[in-house]
């Protein structure tokens, strides 16, 4: 493989698809789009197998150099391969997703949707601050507009709101990143990654891209455009802005804030803290009173993502590890979660919750599906959900007993609201005539769900797949942060008199 | 060793083929693949039992797959098997594969059988893998993995809404517990540095006297380690504020109160505290503490068994109750005894269960006991088990001579809690002996007012139901018309049987009655050797911490404890057969005398009120404050909104929102990365 632009053919494939789709009409575009999004798959699983495990930290790398130090720089370590993973795979379920929702200009739908792909995979693929940036930001633009042409009745709040929210991020981020590259002279991501910035400096470039990370993930109490977002949204928009376009804001931590300001992420590690733990009850609380299936699962979003920062800033390799996995279930459970209010909303055109009801009975096999996710969504053990909630908490417990304490309710909460859902769709008696004559899963929906059900499962019962090709990309963050490391709060003393050996032994596991 | 594997993977195979196939497979096929599943299982599982009986068995690993290395923290899919999971894989094994075959009989009406028989098979393989489990972690998959199967099962009939409520009041009360559990793990991996159960049972001695910080103060290490962890014992087992689900779990098929409620998850949390017992053995204090979550409960849950009315529900209690005295025997350091009582108590209280199932499929799912009576001539074989179990609960046996199953157990238990010499260690021996008083008492009680005295079936709505059906059906009209004719019903049969005739269970119900009854006489006198007499240490081979010092100290308690047992049995025994045989009118009164304690106690010390307006009231609450005052009124209206009205009253243009906003935001983009490129060149 080597020497061959893949990843600029990831990038090209669905550019090209997404133009030609501005020109034709419904049908061909739908299957444009769907073979397009297929053939990225490929080329994506042609990339991980050819993805060397333990080889050189980037791979795949591409450099063109441009104009004054600004160069089309693409290249991969173990994270980004799997976020980009996580992006090829749920494209083609999102073409899927709005196969026959989608009636109104299709070919731009199916466009937008294309560009967005190529953004997406270009943030994970860049290695020059400025190509990322484009990216970043860019990557928003098809969202605003399949939010604010294809959504529902409020779209344009919605999109407004989005974008409120997203401006004021970027442009801090963008002037942050200029100072960086005057000060250290590149925007070779890679290099910057190394540098050492002073500590003074780091802590308001620390701050700049904060404002953007925290919007995109999003913490608290950043996360008002997220619910009406999503409500908005058509169904595949919401799959894909929960799965991926969310997990950008945990890469710019990961690739950015902690590798290249270790000491200023030390520094503000308790505004982290207390913002995901407000943010674990805070927003499950809120998914609790829900009316609105998408505004529930959106809420639930937030805590989760609140599940992320508190592992990342837990400074340890379970606690970085867990955060990537729960970002990747978390795409492959949201993403499925919301699909799974697509197909009832495809019969009933209502995202209300009263409204259905007893689903089991004339929907045994969504239900089974739904529940699934469900369980996957408050981390069954055996599904993804609990291998990074478990990773993350076990992470962070290790810095500070209070904040694993706090955001471990986040199970119980969790448990809570989604059982809730599913009881009210699923259980009880068919109330609605309506949603009682609603016919069981098309063998589309079959074609979507049972991917991802399979993934959820796989990523419960091997996570090896997904750990092994980032654990030494971990173990290298890990090591960078290591000197700015917060000493944890369980500081275990040992009693009189106790055989050396043990006391050691012990000694080292609690680091 | 190899055969664990087919053991724990055949009931999962099972489920899955029945479950995925359900209509398309049809209700037969998917009944004769899990129950032959468990019955290989069971078949399979009695030989590693019997190996370690005599002796001549050696723990061992099966290596199944790996499963999660982050840094130093790693943890695979493994099966272990040594004396303490063999005892639990013929507990789990036969309960299961015997209910199994109840339900061919108990739930025959039900269309949606396959998708029953599959969650009873999901149900025994997380179970399987639960006691299987060499690390915390696999512990913790099948402690949620039977979480899982127990709420699709209570949430079985999911039409009802009582039973769905229930099904999610057991899963997130259980959550508590885990929450417990999970810090409970996180902690010990911080301390161990590793979550193998050898590895940390081997280090946990030398921790003892180590402190600890959390929560901002500093306590002995394993005292926090061991009660998070009871915490999730606590939640699972139903014990004293972590209980309220297990009473609800009865909206579940009968069957599925015998395994899960009874027989096998609930003992769960005994399973771990014992599995874990040198754990426990380096903190004293986190050992009170269970004693006295476990006496506390033994005597709580008892205090209401007397006073409810739904058949179901007594034995409900009654497994609350039974699960406090495992859990103090336990933390008084019979571990052994504890595990003993959880074997015997699986085979008298499934069958109890089922007994209980026999009847409410013979009175039409009629549940309130008020409307029983003279069952013993119509359903005799029930009766007879319904009794063997109630003579092995109650603990019936002469010291030093023979007896029911329960008496080895509960005996051995009260002694080692006399016999520990501990303040906590008596406290829980006298509230263990006024439980059993109780115990006998509301045990007697169900069986008097179920079988004895006069039919008092006519006030049974379901009875009524059952007779008005039957007798459409066989199209006696004039019949059906005298009872929709007169207002009062069928009082004219004049006794109390509105014309019903409960039938006897047919075989595929009364096979398991009878092995379990036999289990119920046998179990004691075949097995306390092998559990709880000096030198068992053998047994154990170390799978728990054995105290032979105790065992000698049960042996050298003063007689009247010996006696002290049989002596309450027969007063609980007497209590019963003189309010409910005798002078029936008594225990009205003695209701009427109590008052506001009986009402209490009925009500079941108000728990369940408590938590709804301590905790859900609240969230729910609190919840509809965050959002519309806090998302909506305070976050929206500074934020978005705010800036919105400012942008709105500066320009004209940014009304035009979308393309307007669109063209903005590329502009500001643009500019910046001219910029950029400018501050680049220059520099």
């Amino acid at each position: 493989m080597s020497g061959f632009p893949i990843l600029s053919l990831m990038l090209l494939v669905p550019l090209v698809a997404a133009i030609a789709c501005l020109f034709l009409e419904a049908k061909p575009a739908r299957a444009l789009a769907l073979a397009a999004t297929l053939v990225d798959f490929m080329l994506g699983v042609v990339l991980w197998a050819n993805y060397d495990i333990g080889g050189a930290q980037w791979q795949f790398t591409e450099r063109t150099a441009l104009f004054a130090g600004f160069s089309y720089a693409l290249g991969i370590d173990g994270i980004a391969l799997m976020l980009i993973m996580l992006s090829v795979f749920l494209m083609p379920i999102c073409i899927g997703a709005s196969w026959t929702s989608i009636e109104k200009r299709v070919g731009e739908y199916m466009a937008a949707f294309l560009l967005m792909e190529t953004l997406m995979i270009g943030v994970f693929a860049a290695q020059d601050l400025y190509l990322f940036y484009i990216f970043f930001e860019a990557g928003l633009i098809p969202m605003y507009l399949i939010i604010g042409i294809w959504g529902g009745q409020d779209r344009i709040y919605a999109s407004y709101k989005f974008f409120l929210y997203t401006l004021l991020g970027s442009v801090l981020m963008l002037i942050a990143m200029l100072w960086m590259v005057n000060e250290a002279g590149t925007t070779d991501i890679p290099t910057l990654m190394a540098y050492d910035f002073p500590a003074k400096a780091q802590t308001w470039l620390w701050l700049a891209f904060f404002a953007s990370f925290a919007v995109k993930m999003p913490m608290w109490p950043v996360h008002t455009w997220l619910p009406d977002a999503h409500v908005q949204a058509p169904t595949a928009g919401s799959v894909i802005l929960a799965g991926v376009l969310l997990k950008m804001g945990g890469y710019g931590f990961i690739r950015f804030s902690l590798p290249m300001f270790p000491e200023a992420s030390a520094q503000f590690a308790w505004l982290v803290f207390a913002l995901s733990m407000i943010a674990v009850v805070y927003t499950s609380l809120v998914a609790l009173v829900q009316h609105d299936m998408k505004k529930l699962i959106a809420y639930s979003s937030v805590a989760h993502m609140a599940i992320v920062t508190i592992g990342l800033f837990a400074f340890n390799t379970q606690g970085l590890e867990g955060s990537m996995i729960v970002m990747l279930s978390h795409g492959l459970v949201s993403g499925a979660l919301f699909l799974a209010v697509g197909v009832i909303y495809d019969r009933l055109h209502t995202r209300e919750i009263d409204r259905y009801g007893g689903l089991s009975i004339n929907m045994p096999h969504y239900a089974l599906f739904f529940m699934l996710f469900t369980m996957a969504s408050i981390g069954l053990p055996g599904t993804s959900g609990f291998v990074g909630e478990f990773l993350s908490l076990g992470g962070i417990y290790q810095v500070s007993s209070w904040v694993a304490l706090v955001c471990t309710t986040g199970i119980i909460l969790g448990a809570a609201y989604m059982l809730y859902l599913y009881r009210r769709v699923a259980f009880g008696e068919q109330k609605h005539a309506d949603a009682a004559a609603m016919p069981d899963l098309s063998l589309r929906e079959y074609l979507m769900m049972i991917p991802l059900g399979l993934a959820v499962l796989w990523m419960g019962v091997y996570p090896e797949s997904f750990l092994a090709p980032m654990r030494a990309d971990i173990a290298a963050l890990d090591a960078r942060v290591a000197r700015a490391r917060p000493e944890g709060d369980a500081k275990l003393a040992m009693g009189k008199g106790k055989p050396a050996h043990e006391a050691e032994a012990a000694h080292e596991g609690a680091h | 060793m190899q055969s664990i594997l087919f053991i724990v993977f055949l009931p999962l195979l099972a489920a899955i083929v029945a479950g995925l196939g359900n209509k398309a497979l049809g209700a037969l096929p998917a009944k004769v693949l899990t129950t032959g599943a468990l019955f290989i299982a069971c078949a399979l599982s009695w030989p590693i039992f019997i190996s370690f009986l005599a002796g001549n068995a050696e723990a061992t690993v099966v290596p199944v797959l790996k499963w999660v290395q982050s840094g130093t923290l790693t943890f695979d899919w493994a099966l272990r098997v040594d004396t303490l999971t063999a005892v639990m894989l013929v507990v789990v094994t036969s309960v299961s594969a015997l209910v199994h075959l109840y339900s061919w009989g108990y739930m025959s009406d039900e269309p949606d059988q396959p998708r029953f028989f599959a969650y009873l098979s999901l149900f025994t393989f997380a179970m399987l893998m639960l006691v299987t489990a060499d690390n915390l972690v696999q512990m913790f998959f099948g402690w949620e993995g039977v979480g899982l199967a127990s709420y699709l099962l209570i949430g079985f009939w999911f039409r009802k809404p009582s039973a769905s409520a229930a099904a999610i009041k057991a899963f997130v009360v259980n959550r508590v517990g885990d929450l417990g559990f999970m810090l409970g793990i996180f902690g010990t991996f911080l301390v161990f540095g590793t979550v193998s159960i050898p590895e940390i049972l081997a280090a946990a001695p030398g921790m003892a006297g180590s402190t600890i910080g959390f929560l901002g103060h500093r306590f002995d290490t394993m005292t926090v380690l061991c009660i998070l962890l009871f915490i999730g014992a606590m939640g699972k087992s139903a014990q004293l504020g972590l209980h309220t689900w297990l009473p609800d779990a009865m909206e579940g098929p009968t069957p599925v109160s015998a395994l899960i409620h009874a027989a096998t998850m609930v003992t769960a949390g005994v399973f771990m505290v014992c599995r874990l017992s040198p754990m426990f053995e380096a903190s004293p204090t986190a050992l009170s503490f269970v004693t006295f979550i476990g006496a506390a409960t033994c005597f709580f849950a008892a205090t209401i068994g007397t006073t409810q009315w739904d058949i179901k529900r007594v034995i409900a209690y009654s497994t609350c109750s039974q699960l406090g005295y495992m859990f103090f025997a336990a933390g008084v350091g019979a571990y052994g005894a504890a595990m003993f009582h959880l074997f015997t108590h699986a085979f008298f209280k499934a069958l109890l269960f089922l007994g209980a199932g026999s009847v409410i499929h013979a009175m039409h799912h009629e549940q309130d006991m008020r409307h029983y009576g003279a069952l013993r001539k119509q359903i005799p074989i029930t009766f007879w088990a319904m009794t063997a179990g109630t003579l092995a609960i109650t603990g019936v046996g002469i010291a030093g001579v023979a007896g029911f199953a329960g008496f080895y157990s509960k005996d051995a238990i009260l002694e080692a809690a006399f016999g520990s010499n501990t303040q906590i260690g008596s406290f829980a021996f006298w509230m263990g002996i006024t439980a059993a008083l109780m115990t006998s008492f509301y045990s007697w009680r169900l069986v008097f007012l179920t079988f004895f005295g006069k039919p008092r079936w006519a006030g049974s709505e379901h009875i009524q139901h059952a007779v008005h059906d039957a007798h459409g059906h066989d199209g006696h009209g004039h019949d059906a018309h005298a009872h929709d004719d007169h207002g009062h019903g069928h009082a004219d049969h004049g006794d109390g049987t509105a014309g019903y005739h409960p039938h006897e269970s047919p075989l595929v119900m009364l096979i398991p009655l009878i092995v379990l009854s036999l289990g119920a006489i046998f179990a004691g006198i075949v097995f306390n050797h092998a559990f709880i007499s000096e030198g068992t240490g053998e047994f154990w081979k170390g799978s728990l911490a054995f105290s032979e010092h105790l065992i000698h100290a049960m042996h050298g308690v003063p007689t009247w404890v010996k006696w002290a047992p049989f002596t309450v049995m027969a007063i609980g025994f007497a209590i019963a057969w003189y309010g409910y045989m005798h002078n029936t009118k008594f225990p009205a009164m003695v209701a009427e005398q109590l008052g506001p304690i009986y009402r209490f106690v009925y009500n079941k010390w108000y728990f369940d009120e408590l938590y709804h307006y301590a905790f859900v009231v609240p969230a729910f609450w609190l919840g509809r404050v965050f959002w519309k005052q806090g998302d909506i009124g305070l976050i929206d209206r500074l934020g978005p909104d705010g800036a919105a009205w400012v942008v709105a009253k500066g320009s004209t243009y940014a009304q035009k929102v979308q393309s307007g906003y669109l063209y903005s935001y590329a502009l500001v983009m643009l500019l910046g990365l001219v910029g950029a490129i400018s501050w680049v060149i220059a520099g």
